[in-house]
Order: structure tokens, then C-alpha cells, then sequence
């Protein structure tokens, strides 16, 4: 209390203000949304995350996700989230995958081990390539993080433009959880010699696979 | 005016050649990452986008006072806590009490300028914590003993031969020299560390305040899992560090990453506020935000040099500034190198402590050009040059370089006692026309300022001034 | 009635490279121009000021401003004096309103060499003729505080028989800095010595640029380094034929 009162008083007196003024309001947020069909977005995300190393696949419909996901985990030791999209392009019931734990020590045991996390996303942005991932009790954060391969599954109606978009659709992140994380691409350093490596402590690969949903089917 | 100027050590850096090619093209490849992504035809808003970032940065601090209270009262509605700190110490006293009440005993550590600021991680050292760095760069200065080389890419100047014999020595595993397998073993090791730590400590690129959020940016994954998988969280940044609203984030992540690694966004963006909330699976069971004043407040009362404040620690004037390309990060007195360094040291380290720094300037301007929230970099070294010459004035030093000056001010504003003069430079030189050079001085002549030049380059030898060739002409014509 | 111009050579040209100031006076009087040369000069103040040294600043630039007062044109042929004169001199003078006033006034009328002969004078072609391989070289103040980075080369392209060779980097910075290259010699030295690799891969004959400290520092580490290559200020090469 004594030094939060201390640094407080010095800020006011650099900057000459009285106790219990309120700011001025700051200049208005730029933000700036661009107009670009589904498939604009689409063709973007896709050259975005391709460009980071990653793979962008679009699917017709959700058994065609689950196929692609068989395709890819061939039965190996994955552990899904709650997501329910997940639940609705039938992920859970391929051999291999694991949802539910008793605890979270469980569940982080599980994720050290699996080969694959398999994860919803609540957003894809277009421009850079990027997932929009909020922490709740359907998708933990460790998911996402420790296994070596991450996938994640999201209607297209999910892709936005960018950046802008969702801070302007979640102009305060904090009101919906206690972690917003934009995932962009696989983890990767370029702390030696700055020779690109993926994969250091988060995933080296990432999966991003797109359904298409009623209006966007061709 | 040049104590302290580790000139030997320059030498050593300068005249290594390995080193000077590890620094040289490290921070080209940075240069040209960036390029790339801030061109007119990638991001034709970038000059708009920089505007907006140092009005918001300008705004931010003049309000500072209120941002902070909006930001802790906004941390404890999530459930979290902000401990204010003065100084190093009263940080380095917060973490070790909370380690201690918390029966602590592994803490692990994603990369943070404000924590290498005040030594956090040596101090909890000091007290028998384990303490790991898990940012790879990072864990190989750790290992290595040594501070970082650069804001954004500590260990720049390691060879991957380097970071072997670190390796090796260090964690006694066989010799490896492919980075990418360097990187497993670092995977290996640190993942460990990751499950079994009790507290994570993390710096902030930004702390929003309408959020009471705490940004953090990174490739590697390692701030996520320092801020996912210990019970405890620790943030520790500095009170600068405030923006108004999570909005502000869309200006300035898209200018972080590109400034720093030519990255439109970096791999992760964690905006974190508060610990898990319920029914949540991971995420720390407790959130604490430490604002460090540690010197800021100070700045902040000078209006026009406050704005050293607004840096967002991207390092974009360090793989531009043509001295760090030469002299690297370790012959700077403190942890912020390159131009930021000499503006920021004079101001947190005290003026007079390495008065040699901001002179340590081409004045070239590459920094002010690239910096992205426009700190007037170039104005204020020659801002705290006046103030420095001054200061020794008032203190009587630096005594022959301003006796110098006061002469030559005299001379400059008698022209013809400076025509006397420049004539008879030009007997003493000997030369009857102009443009001969000179590869040494005799005796007396080669000292000071005349040796510093000619010790690495010819002098032009001062022959037939213009004004005397221009009255010839002069004459000429009217004939 | 033709415009006048008058000269500001700067220091260093007065006093080790009067050719280049002869050359100017040349070009500006191709162009039909009436050129002054007003004796009372000597220096803008930069180095002083650049050291930190605002008092003795003050009184040099105090001079400059009285002894150009009157002038309808002021021409440089440098950069980094133009831009302290029409930049700095702001700063110098904060507290000094008198002088501010005059230095506002005098400051519209104050050009580098190539944007007078772009800007005032229009022309890009000046008549030039000089068959040699050159490379240009972006001086720092020139560059980035004035703006100046097609215009010279704008000139350098109507002259006939030259060939313009980029050489790489040619925006970064040859060392000089004033008393920076005297008071840190090894590291300015280090500098150059990039900057010297960096033309030898041109093959040019000539480095140009329109700033003679930055001439200075280059040709002095040609020399040193026993290069053949040799340096010419912009208004050397417009004024051959």
C-alpha cells in the first residue's frame, strides 16, 4: 500500500494532475474491417497459414472433417477438447481420441503423452493466418500447447477478416475469459544462428480445417 | 565526457570477425524480415498505423495516473492481485515472499526486459530458488552466465558451435551442433521444468487497462505454458507499459511483430486477465500483476523526453543503428542496447554515469525512421548532449573540449580572424593547392582529435581556401 | 533581372574542397543565376551543437543568420547544414524569440544544392557530360531529414556518358557524424570500411553524394585503403562537361 500510494503520487506529480482526476478520453480505436467475401477469407487464411508452415484444408461438411482427422491421427493417442463442434463433426468417436478426464492433473498427463490435440477455435483469422482460441471449461489451454501435432476444427462462418474484426465482434476479451490466445502458425525460434526451427516448446504442426457450413456448400 | 567508454573492449568486438558477421548479418536479416512486411503495397496504413500508436502512447502516459487505478481495479474484479513496486528489490521481496508462502521451490521464466532490468532472476537465485529462463535464446545466456545481446533475440552473437559446447558443459548431454536438434534437447529439458514448476514469471508487452489484461507475445510457446501450467502467475512490467483499451491491441500487435521479426503476428498472443475462472481446466489457480516505477515516474516528469516511455521493446533501432551493427549489445552499460539504450540509460542510470553514451551517435536518424511509435530518438541524444555538456560545466569537467569550443565560437564569428587562421593552416600544411591529403601529422600536430582521424583515415590537407579562390575568380571577371 | 543567389559553402568546403563550391557557383550560373558570395561567412553552428555545445551554438548561428539576412536564395551543397539551419535552428533558438523569428524567416529561402536546382530552378537536365561509372551515396541528414533520395539521382540520370551503378545499403550511414568520427574513431572507421566494401562492389570510379563531410570521411578511407575510386560532390559532377 505504502509504495503503490508512493508511485502513484510521483506519477501525479510528473504529470501535475490532482488526486481523482479522470481521463481524458482517449483518441477514438482504429479499427479497420475490410469488406471480403467467404471466399476472399478463405483464399487468404489458407496462403497465410500455408506461408507459416501450417496446412489449411476446407471441408464440405462435418463426417468429411471427421474423415480428415481419422486421416491424420491413423488411431495414434490424441486428446480432444469439449469443443462442441468437435462433438458435432464426430471427432470423439474415432479410435484414439480422448475427452474426458476426472481432473485436470488428468487431463494434463494426457496431453504431455498424446501425439495429437485437437481443439475447436471461436475464430480463424483470415489476413494472417491466425486462430482465436478463448480458455473455458470446453477448451483448456493445454491442448492446443503440448502435443507435437495441434488440430483445430471451425465453421467458416467462424473466419473473420483479421484482427479488427474480432476486436471490434470482442472489444474486451476479459469480459468472456480469463485467456484470449491467437495462435498463428506453428511454434517455432530463430534463437540459433536465426535458423528457423518448429516446434520448440508448442506444436511443430498445425492443422486448421475449415467446414463449410448450409449457405457456403457447393 | 568519454569516461567509461570501454574502448578496449570496442576494439576486441571490432576487430573479431566472426562476431562482426554474426552481429552484421543477424541484424541485416532482421532489417530485411521487416521491410518486407511494412512495404506501401503489403500495408499501405503502415505510416497511419504508427501515428495512431504514439498518439495512444502519448495519451496513455499524459492520463497515466488513471489508467493505472483503471488497470488494478479491473485485475482484482477478475480475481486477481497488482503489487506495486518502487524499485528491483521490492519486486525481487514480492516473489520470494509469495514463494515462500506458497512452498515454492522451481519457478520458471519466459523472457522479460523489465525482470533482466532489475535482476529478478538473479536475486531469487541468491535465495535458493531454482529459476529457469525457458525462451531459448534466453536459456542459452542462462546457461552461458552471460546478459542478453539483444532486446529481441538474446542470443544473437551464439554460434551454434557455441551453443553446443554450452550445452554439453551445461546439461551434460552429448555435443550437438544442428540447431534443430539443439532445439529438441532444449524442448526436452525445459518441458520438465514446465510441468514441475510452481510459479511462472513473465513480463508484459502490454497491460490493457479497460481489460485489466496482461498481453504477451512470442513464437516459441513458452509464455504459454509458463502462464498455463504453473499454479501461479507472476507478470512483472513496468508502469509504462499501460494501453487504454484491448482494442488498442489491433494497432499495436500488428506493429510489434512486423518491427520486431518482420511478423504480421507473432505464433502466440496470450491476453490473459486474471487466473482460471470456473469450470476452466488449466490456467493458474493465482494471478498477480507487479508494476515496476523502478525510474519511470522520474521520466515521465520531462515532458518532451518522456516519450523514451512509448517504446514497446521491439529492437527495430538496434538491427538498423549502423554503431550496434558494429559494437553489439554487450558494450552498452546497460540491458537496453543499441539507440534505445543511449536514450533510455542516461535517463533511468543517472546522467553523468556513461556520459560518453549518447555521444556514441552518427546521428544517421535509421533509428527515428523505423521506431514504431516515432520516438524522436536522434533529437533527444542531442537533447541529453546538451544537457551532459552542461552538467560538466557546472562540474567542472571536461575542461579542454569546452575551452575548445569557446574558441572556436570566437574564431567562427570573426571572419576574418578565421581567414587569418585558415591561411595559415594551409602554410603549416604546405600544400600549394587544395585537395591533397594527408596520411600523418608531424610531432606535436598528430594528438587529439587530428590522430583519432588520421589513426584510420587520410585528412584532407588544408590548401587554397574557396573564399580565396573565389576573389581570384572574382577579379578574373571583372577583367 | 535575374534571380541572385548567394552561397553558403559551409566549413569544410571553404576549407578543404573549394572545388566543390566553384562548381556550384558554375551550375548556378549556367542556369543564369547572379551568384554572391557573402565573405562574412564561416560556419552554421552544427558542430557545436552536435557536441552538445548550444551556447557557442547559438552565437555561430546568430552570425550565419545576420550575414544572410537579406538573401534571396541561400544554396548549400550540403545536407546536413541546410537541415540545421532549416530544422535545428527551431531547437537552438526555443528561448531566444528574436532569433527564432529571423531564423523562420530566413529558413524558406534556404536550399540544399539538388532540390534548389529541382525545386526553384526546375530543371534536370543541366548539361552535364562526364563518362564514368558513379555510384551514389544517401547522405543521412540529406536523406532523412530533408527527404532527398530520387531527386539527385533524378540529376545523375541526365548526365551525359554516366552510368549509375545502387550500390547495396546506400542509405546507411558512412560514419562521419561529426565529432562522433573523432571521438569514436574505431567505430566510425568501422563504418566506412562497410561502406568502402560496399562501392568497391560497384565497380564505380566515382562515389557521389551532396554532403563533402560525408565525402570527406569516404575519400579518407579510399585513400587509406588504396582504392583509386575516388569522390565527388553532385555539383562536381553536374558542373563537367
Amino acid at each position: 500500500m505504502i509504495s503503490r500510494d508512493h508511485i502513484l503520487n510521483k506519477v501525479r506529480t510528473a504529470l501535475g494532475h490532482a488526486v481523482g482526476r479522470t481521463a481524458a478520453a482517449p483518441p477514438p480505436a482504429r479499427l479497420c474491417v475490410p469488406a471480403w467475401t467467404v471466399e476472399e477469407r478463405w483464399q487468404r487464411f489458407a496462403s497465410a497459414l500455408e506461408k507459416l508452415g501450417g496446412n489449411a484444408v476446407r471441408v464440405s461438411e462435418p463426417a468429411e472433417a471427421q474423415r480428415y482427422v481419422a486421416g491424420l491421427t491413423c488411431g495414434r493417442a490424441a486428446v480432444a477438447s469439449r469443443s462442441l463442434f468437435l462433438e458435432v463433426c464426430g471427432i470423439h468417436q474415432l479410435a484414439g481420441v480422448r475427452r474426458d478426464f476426472r481432473d485436470p492433473g488428468e487431463l494434463r498427463a494426457a496431453c504431455a503423452e498424446a501425439e495429437f490435440g485437437i481443439t475447436g477455435a471461436d475464430y480463424a483469422l483470415a489476413d494472417t493466418g491466425s486462430l482465436a482460441v478463448f480458455a473455458s471449461p470446453e477448451e483448456a489451454r493445454l491442448i492446443s500447447l503440448l502435443p507435437p501435432v495441434h488440430i483445430a476444427l471451425l465453421p467458416i462462418s467462424r473466419l473473420l477478416t483479421g484482427l479488427d474484426e474480432l476486436l471490434s465482434l470482442v472489444p474486451n476479451p476479459a469480459e468472456r475469459s480469463s485467456a484470449l490466445i491467437l495462435i498463428t502458425g506453428p511454434s517455432r525460434t530463430a534463437d540459433i544462428e536465426q535458423i528457423l526451427v518448429r516446434g520448440v516448446h508448442g506444436p511443430g504442426e498445425i492443422h486448421v480445417i475449415v467446414v463449410d457450413d448450409r449457405e457456403t456448400r457447393s | 565526457m568519454m569516461t567509461g567508454y570501454p574502448r578496449e573492449q570496442i576494439r576486441r568486438t571490432l576487430a573479431d570477425p566472426r562476431l562482426q558477421e554474426a552481429i552484421y548479418s543477424a541484424t541485416g536479416r532482421l532489417m530485411e524480415h521487416r521491410r518486407q512486411v511494412v512495404a506501401p503495397e503489403v500495408l499501405p496504413d503502415y505510416q497511419e498505423l504508427r501515428e495512431q500508436a504514439r498518439r495512444i502512447k502519448e495519451h496513455t502516459l499524459e492520463n497515466l495516473d488513471a489508467y493505472l487505478e483503471q488497470f488494478e481495479a479491473q485485475v482484482r474484479a477478475r480475481g486477481g492481485e497488482v503489487i506495486w513496486a518502487k524499485d528491483g528489490p521490492e519486486v525481487a521481496d514480492f516473489v520470494l515472499d509469495l514463494a515462500r508462502r506458497s512452498n515454492a521451490r522451481l519457478l520458471v521464466k519466459s523472457k522479460s526486459m523489465t525482470t533482466e532490468e532489475i535482476g529478478l532472476r538473479e536475486r531469487l537465485e541468491a535465495q535458493h530458488f531454482e529459476v529457469v529462463e525457458t525462451d531459448l535464446g534466453e536459456y542459452i545466456i542462462q546457461l552461458a552466465q552471460e546478459r542478453p545481446y539483444h532486446i529481441v533475440a538474446p542470443a544473437l552473437h551464439k554460434t551454434r558451435e557455441e551453443v553446443g559446447e554450452i550445452f554439453s558443459q551445461r546439461l551434460g548431454v552429448p555435443r550437438e551442433n544442428v540447431p534443430e536438434r539443439q532445439t529438441r534437447i532444449a524442448r526436452t529439458v525445459l518441458r520438465q521444468k514446465f510441468l514441475t514448476a510452481d510459479i511462472g514469471i513473465t513480463g508484459a508487452n502490454f497491460l490493457v487497462a479497460d481489460s485489466g489484461a496482461v498481453v504477451l507475445v512470442e513464437n516459441e510457446g513458452n509464455a504459454r505454458l509458463t502462464t498455463s501450467a504453473p499454479r501461479i502467475h507472476v507478470a512483472v512490467a513496468g508502469i509504462e507499459k499501460l494501453i487504454p483499451r484491448a482494442q488498442d491491441l489491433a494497432v499495436f500487435l500488428k506493429l510489434l511483430g512486423r518491427s520486431a521479426t518482420g511478423q504480421p503476428l507473432t505464433v502466440y498472443t496470450s491476453i490473459l486477465s486474471g487466473p482460471r475462472r470456473q469450470g476452466e481446466w488449466d490456467g493458474p489457480e493465482q494471478f498477480y500483476v507487479v508494476l515496476l516505477d523502478g525510474g519511470r515516474s522520474r521520466v515521465l516528469a520531462d515532458r518532451d523526453k518522456r516519450q523514451t516511455l512509448y517504446c514497446i521493446r521491439c529492437g527495430a533501432c538496434l538491427n538498423h543503428c549502423p554503431v550496434y551493427r558494429r559494437i553489439g549489445g554487450h558494450n552498452y552499460p546497460w540491458i537496453y542496447s543499441g539507440p534505445i539504450g543511449k536514450i533510455a540509460s542516461p535517463q533511468f542510470q543517472g546522467l553523468t554515469e556513461d556520459p560518453w553514451l549518447p555521444f556514441a551517435s552518427s546521428l544517421c536518424g535509421a533509428c527515428a525512421e523505423v521506431c514504431p511509435v516515432k520516438i524522436e530518438i536522434p533529437r533527444l541524444l542531442l537533447e541529453l548532449r546538451a544537457e551532459i555538456v552542461k552538467t560538466q560545466a557546472r562540474e567542472g569537467q571536461n575542461r579542454w573540449e569546452r575551452l575548445g569550443f569557446r574558441l572556436w565560437s570566437w574564431v567562427m564569428t570573426r571572419p576574418r580572424l578565421y581567414e587569418a587562421l585558415s591561411l595559415a593552416a594551409g602554410l603549416l600544411a604546405g600544400e600549394g593547392s587544395d585537395q591533397g591529403w594527408l596520411r600523418q601529422l608531424p610531432g606535436l600536430l598528430n594528438a587529439g582529435p587530428l590522430r583519432a582521424w588520421l589513426d584510420y583515415r587520410d585528412l584532407p590537407a588544408p590548401g587554397r581556401s574557396f573564399r580565396a579562390l573565389w576573389r581570384q575568380r572574382t577579379a578574373r571577371v571583372r577583367e | 533581372m535575374p534571380a541572385r543567389v548567394a552561397l553558403f559553402v559551409t566549413c569544410i568546403v571553404d576549407q578543404f574542397f573549394p572545388r566543390v563550391g566553384l562548381a556550384m557557383a558554375e551550375v548556378l550560373e549556367r542556369l543564369g543565376y547572379r551568384v554572391d558570395f557573402p565573405e562574412a561567412q564561416t560556419c552554421c553552428g552544427q558542430p557545436a551543437f552536435n557536441t552538445g555545445y548550444r551556447e557557442e551554438a547559438r552565437h555561430v548561428a546568430r552570425h550565419f543568420l545576420s550575414v544572410f539576412r537579406d538573401a534571396e536564395y541561400v544554396v548549400v551543397p550540403s545536407g546536413s547544414c541546410t537541415s540545421m539551419i532549416t530544422r535545428h535552428y527551431e531547437e537552438l533558438f526555443r528561448k531566444d524569440p528574436e532569433a527564432l523569428e529571423q531564423a523562420r524567416r530566413l529558413a524558406p529561402r534556404v536550399w540544399e544544392f539538388s532540390q534548389f536546382l529541382l525545386e526553384v530552378a526546375g530543371v534536370e537536365d543541366v548539361g552535364a557530360r562526364l563518362p564514368a561509372v558513379v555510384t551514389y551515396h544517401d547522405s543521412c541528414h540529406a536523406l532523412r531529414e530533408l527527404g532527398i533520395r530520387e531527386g539527385p539521382r533524378r540529376l545523375l540520370a541526365k548526365v551525359r556518358g554516366l552510368e549509375l551503378r545502387e550500390m547495396p545499403a546506400s542509405q546507411e550511414c558512412c560514419g562521419f557524424g561529426g565529432t562522433f568520427s573523432v571521438k569514436f574513431p574505431e567505430i566510425s572507421a568501422s563504418m566506412v570500411r562497410t561502406k568502402v566494401e560496399a562501392i568497391h562492389q560497384t565497380g564505380a570510379q566515382y562515389v557521389v553524394s551532396v554532403d563533402a563531410s560525408c565525402l570527406m570521411q569516404i575519400q579518407g578511407a579510399l585513400n587509406r585503403a588504396g582504392s583509386p575510386v575516388r569522390t565527388l560532390h553532385l555539383a562536381e559532377v553536374l558542373a563537367s562537361r
